[in-house]
């Protein structure tokens, strides 16, 4: 079977890329880290690849906030690269530090928002990492099935979704863009600590409008083995799959039946 | 160039989380009129484009235009007549990570930038201005590194740049020096020399005929200082009568050395200790101190504590990948009145919040996962507090060893060099006094943990690409200690114009001893200089070559053509005098207080002991540590139902995909020390390789290192305590056949005030590292069902000496736990064989706050309940009260969970060692005992436990969160390194 190429991004102070390349590999994915420079500079080119994963991290020390100096350096130098990618059907993953550079520069949700959500400071005020359960609230995005649950960590100082007014919220969920909410073990709608950072609606992920560019907070790809859950020492079959495997095999399932 | 000014604030009418944050820390430390803080980014531009651009650049990278508001030229509005202004701006030259991003940012966007100055504006709600003034200094801004002033607007004469520096051959007078002007010299040079060294340097001198430059002066009393050499720990010692030529050598060296692993790969002689992990990969472990720099700039001090580590660890062998960081702290009591902390010292509750943030920031930015760590906390840490950091490395099999050869090039690689943390190595090595705070300053460091991770992406590649042929980092001492280090053998060459500096001025001497964070030097052979420099350009690293290995064996030091120094390698790193010192067995109060009256119910004190500090939740601080980036915690350091259970050590995968593991554990418990430093360093051992084996773990390949923090072993009580501790290690260390790896002393832990000198209490840190061959075997602490076994494992006897309940109840006496090294031997290989054989549900180790605080902590972990009888656990001798036996801190002991179906597989594993099936896990939630009269003695429901447990280091239920004191930008750096 033809193999589907995934490319992990990385830039200066990127550092859940390694994560990122085991979780597609156990999905049975080729995988290759490339540094953003080496797009800019034309070295690498996205044609040959299926799925482009910007992984977590603190690109340029977030100095200027989480993800800006990627996301200006995406939205200068590889705009239209990037429009190129999705327009062809392919697949964009932004997770955590790569989530906020999509927002930030553009990408997601979409054009329409773009000034009118963002991720910003944790309400509790600091960088905390827990484990928080996510549903999915959507169909619209091939990385997962809507009603999919899954128990993963967040890790992060700025992850807080909010728009700007009532209006921007209420037309993104209209869209279907809201893929990922936090919720509370039981399901219901999630209060601090299950909504970690206070994003409005417990909003953990949202994609553009087709769907295939995906961003959220949480960490689906520090939880692809059971090993990596908190309480595998309780439930028990340490060589089980992790409930994050899920987006990455959607999306190689994707790949190879859509775009090979 | 025109200069533009950007102010950006969050938007009026939403919370300011900054703000809040400040607020929250004020009000603990008693500015009750203080209602709200706005705070404000202000940046200072110099570029050559014009005000639309410097709107774009307000736009679209400095605000975000859902939550803030910019203005370009024009200060923000003041949001009420009734509020103080107050600016906060790094001192010049000091690090500000935000301005180097902000420059790449505006330069992607195609504008011609020439500088980027931020400054800190704060809106101050309710405070008179000179309130304000003491708000600034104590809570937004640390003057070692920053300026504070009441507004108007900065100058813009922040953009200053200073003068060039014109050349001056810089001679010291030693060869006409008598011995006092040696002492003077020592002194006002700050090189922390006694008289008998600078007479060898003299003597040396003299017999060349000439008097030495200052970079020569420096460069010896660096190479030669504490910090560097360990004189105390390596050089002769007279104790009771007896000559100790090498402690070091003679202990924990020689235990290494007799238990002879094959499974040591390199010890004591690199940066950090290298030992086998798999056919394919070896790990490395190394643990350093950073105790002055933070007790000074904590949230600096403490950041550059972990970037020197992660360095070390990135230059041990060819270089490792840092996999794991470890962080283990000493404070004051952090509810100390304002009024009780000395003059001079920062307050342990500021201390240890930027302490916190300052690991956090770094380690989280490095992309590091902390996840194994401590925090004490005791008042003679006031002043001057304890900073351990330590670094977990994985490399390929083939790269411990490394060589440089003559004709190398010497390259170094990473951050500029600048006026930063000049005579660290010096510094580390003087006690604290009252005017450390103003004097030293320059003696701190500030790093960019990004800046850090280039490097670490550059260098891994440049290793697989086998570029180079040895490396080491710039640690303490700078450029002076990883050159004279790497080229010993060899000798070397160097040209100091040729190195990038941050900004003009800097002479010779400071280029060569700065301490500027995240550099490394390597040896590069010469055809292959261009790859790795182009490598190190396409990750944005900046490299270049400064001069050479020459194979003289001499260290030649040329500033744009002018020889600065000129020294023979031999007398630079063998001519230093050793000088004995006098030890003394510290004299034990002998006078034993009686236990206060027995009670009827025991409840009040388990509640009181889970409350103190040291034992209580560190959850505040562990959730600020990414602890699971990379993907391989597998024991996380909370546990259980709710994820907050204290985890006994950390298990983590350093290779994914695969099922063999690391395991790392610590211990340490300062509070044996004062009456008995031999069992002290003894329990450290024994409480460190337990808590291996609480996970899983087995003494098959155990590692350990030491970290000694001590008072000045001048005193020879002090270096009593010193000798004793370092014979239990050796003592202890032979009898686990767990051997030493690396290792790190720092003895001047004292604080000067006008009532006396505050001594911290002899603090041994023992980190251990062992090898777990299948983590699928790996245990944690919570209970995981009702109807499982209770046991207790190992003996219990009376040793409330230095125990948290001695502490709660006042006394000051008593035996402490002692290690019966043997036994203690016997009782860990039993558990291990337990754990191994899939019999074992849970295990917790019994340390501060013995058998019910075990029980306690894993209960309430597993939402469950456990019914015990005191009267079953196994004690020597029998018939002990029921405080004892709840309390006592005896050593090797562990309490487990077992199922009862695997409970005689379990008990077969513990064939002769004491043990006892004390009771069972129960479904209602509530820990209970009965006690020797047959009647219940403790019945309390686990929430009353919990909550008693987490309540002194939880800050903030939500929201208030703590503030760094760099109100969360990004910054810290590397420490010291160098080998022991």
């Amino acid at each position: 079977m033809t193999r589907v190429n995934v490319l992990v991004l990385r830039a200066a102070g990127t550092n859940c890329d390694a994560e990122a390349v085991h979780a597609f590999a156990r999905a049975s994915a080729n995988v290759e880290r490339v540094h953003v420079n080496r797009l800019v500079e034309g070295r690498v080119s996205l044609d040959r690849f299926h799925v482009l994963v910007i992984p977590g991290g603190f690109t340029y020390g977030d100095d200027l906030g989480a993800g800006t100096v990627l996301a200006n350096r995406l939205r200068v130098t590889l705009h239209a690269e990037l429009t190129r990618f999705v327009d062809a059907g392919r697949l964009v993953l932004g997770i955590c530090n790569g989530f906020q550079a999509l927002v930030k520069a553009g990408f997601l949700p979409g054009p329409e928002f773009t000034g009118k959500v963002t991720l910003t400071a944790n309400e509790s005020t600091r960088f905390e990492d827990r484990w928080i359960h996510l549903q999915a609230v959507s169909g619209l995005s091939p990385f997962v099935a809507e009603g999919t649950r899954m128990y993963v960590p967040v890790a992060h100082g700025e992850g807080r979704f909010v728009a700007q007014d009532a209006e921007a919220l209420r037309a993104l969920e209209a869209s279907g863009q809201v893929v990922l909410r936090y919720v509370s073990n039981a399901g219901s709608e999630a209060a601090y600590p299950d909504n970690p950072n206070g994003s409005q609606r417990g909003i953990a992920g949202v994609c553009d409008p087709t769907g295939r560019v995906l961003g959220l907070m949480p960490h689906p790809e520090r939880h692809v083995s059971r090993l990596q859950h908190p309480h595998w020492t309780r439930i028990g079959d340490p060589n089980a799959d992790g409930d994050g495997l899920v987006v990455f095999r959607n999306a190689v399932e994707y790949a190879r039946k859509h775009l090979i | 160039m025109t200069i533009f000014r950007v102010e950006v604030a969050r938007r009026p009418d939403l919370p300011d989380p900054a703000g809040d944050a400040i607020l929250a820390e004020a009000g603990e430390l008693g500015f009750r009129n203080l209602t709200a803080v706005r705070s404000v980014h202000v940046y200072l531009f110099e570029g050559s484009f014009d005000r639309d651009a410097a709107l774009r650049v307000a736009r679209e990278l400095l605000a975000d235009p859902v939550v803030d508001v910019a203005t370009v030229d024009d200060p923000l509005p003041a949001p009420s007549d009734d509020v103080v202004e107050l600016l906060v701006a790094k001192k010049s030259g000091v690090m500000e990570p935000v301005e180097d991003s902000a420059m790449l940012a505006i330069r992607d966007l195609g504008l011609r930038i020439g500088s980027v100055r931020l400054v800190r504006k704060y809106f101050l709600f309710g405070l008179a201005a000179g309130d304000a003034l003491d708000l600034g200094r104590r809570v937004l801004a640390n003057e070692v590194i920053e300026d504070v002033l009441v507004g108007p607007a900065p100058e813009l004469s922040l953009f200053a740049k200073p003068a060039a520096y014109v050349f001056r051959r810089v001679e010291i007078a030693l060869r006409s020096a008598s011995d006092d002007e040696l002492r003077k010299l020592s002194r006002d040079l700050s090189l922390s020399l006694s008289v008998e060294e600078m007479r060898a340097i003299r003597g040396h001198f003299e017999a060349l005929g000439r008097d030495p430059t200052d970079v020569e002066v420096l460069t010896i009393a660096q190479t030669w200082s504490e910090h560097c050499k360990h004189k105390t720990f390596t050089g002769p010692i007279e104790f009771e009568g007896e000559r100790i030529d090498n402690l070091l050598r003679t202990t924990i060296m020689r235990a290494t050395t007799e238990l002879n692993r094959p499974w040591c790969v390199s010890v004591f002689k690199d940066n950090a200790g290298v030992v086998r992990f798999d056919d394919a990969n070896d790990v490395c472990f190394k643990v350093e101190t950073h105790n002055h720099p933070s007790a000074i700039e904590p949230y600096g001090g403490a950041g550059t504590g972990i970037g020197g580590v992660v360095r070390d660890v990135l230059g041990t062998g060819l270089g490792a990948k840092p996999i794991l960081n470890t962080d283990v702290f000493c404070f004051g009591p952090i509810d100390m009145p304002a009024d009780r902390v000395p003059r001079g010292a920062l307050h342990p509750r500021h201390v240890m919040r930027g302490v916190v943030s300052g690991v956090r920031d770094y380690g989280n930015r490095m992309g590091i996962p902390t996840a194994n760590g401590a925090v004490f906390f005791d008042e003679r840490y006031v002043g001057n507090p304890l900073v351990f950091c330590g670094t977990v490395g994985l490399l390929p099999r083939d790269a411990a060893q490394k060589e440089v050869k003559p004709g190398d090039a010497i390259v170094v690689v990473g951050g500029r060099t600048g006026r930063d943390g000049i005579g660290g190595a010096t510094f580390s090595s003087a006690e604290l006094h009252e005017t450390s705070e103003v004097v030293s300053g320059g003696a701190v460091q500030i790093g960019n943990a990004i800046t850090e991770r280039k490097v670490q992406d550059a260098l891994l590649e440049a290793r697989a690409r086998n570029l180079y042929r040895s490396i080491t980092d710039c640690g303490a001492g700078g450029f002076s200690s990883a050159v004279g280090e790497m080229g010993e053998k060899v000798g070397a060459s160097v040209e100091l114009e040729r190195v990038p500096l941050k900004y003009e001025g800097l002479s010779p001497a400071e280029i060569w001893l700065s301490e500027a964070q995240e550099r490394m030097v390597l040896a590069v052979p010469p055809e292959n200089v261009d790859a790795i420099l182009t490598l190190c350009a396409s990750e944005e690293v900046e490299a270049l070559s400064i001069g050479r290995f020459t194979g003289d064996r001499r260290l030649r030091v040329l500033y744009a053509g002018n020889l600065v120094a000129d020294l023979d390698m031999e007398f630079l790193h063998h001519g230093l005098p050793r000088v004995s010192k006098k030890a003394r067995r510290p004299l034990r109060s002998e006078a034993v207080q009686d236990l206060p009256e027995p009670r009827e119910d025991w409840g009040d004190t388990v509640r009181s002991i889970l409350s103190s500090p040291n034992v209580s939740s560190k959850e505040w601080i562990i959730r600020q540590y990414d602890h699971e980036v990379q993907g391989g915690v597998v024991v996380k350091p909370l546990q259980g139902v709710h994820n907050d259970g204290p985890g006994d050590a950390c298990v983590l995968l350093p290779v994914l995909g695969s099922t063999r593991g690391i395991v790392v554990a610590n211990g340490m418990n300062p509070c044996y020390g004062d009456l008995d430093p031999y069992a002290m360093a003894a329990s450290a051992i024994d409480e460190a390789l337990r808590n291996v084996v609480a996970v899983g773990g087995s003494l098959d390949q155990v590692a350990l290192l030491d970290n000694f923090s001590w008072g000045s072993c001048d005193r020879p009580e002090e270096l009593g305590a010193l000798v004793l501790a370092a014979r239990a290690c050796y003592d202890a260390a032979v009898s686990y056949g767990t051997p030493f790896i690396s290792g790190k002393d720092s003895l001047n832990n004292e604080f000067n005030t006008a009532d006396g000198t505050i001594i911290v209490p002899p603090t041994l840190l023992i980190s251990a590292l062992g090898i777990l061959e299948d983590v699928r075997l790996a245990v944690t602490m919570d209970l995981k069902s009702a109807g499982n076994r209770l046991y207790v494992v190992g003996e219990t006897r009376a040793e409330l000496g230095g125990s948290h309940y001695a502490r709660l109840r006042g006394i000051r006496t008593g035996t402490v736990p002692q290690v019966r090294l043997a036994y203690a031997r016997r009782v860990l290989q039993a558990m291990a064989r337990a754990t191994a054989s899939a019999t074992v549900r849970s295990c917790h180790d019994c340390s501060e706050g013995g058998l019910a605080v075990a029980i306690a902590e894993m209960a309430f972990a597993g939402d469950l309940g456990a019914d015990v009888d005191l009267r079953r656990v196994p004690t020597s001798p029998t018939g002990m009260r029921d405080d004892v036996v709840l309390f006592s801190e005896s050593n090797s002991r562990f309490v487990v969970e077992v199922a009862e179906a695997r409970a005689a597989s379990f008990e077969r594993n513990l064939a002769g060692i004491p043990f006892a099936w004390i009771g069972t896990t129960t479904a209602d939630r509530r820990v209970r005992a009965i006690g020797a009269s047959g009647k219940s003695v403790l019945d309390e429901p686990i929430e009353a436990l919990r909550s008693a447990w987490k309540a002194p280091l939880s800050f903030d239920a939500h929201g208030a969160g703590p503030p760094s004191p760099a109100s969360g930008s990004s910054t810290t750096a590397g420490g010291r390194g160098g080998p022991r």
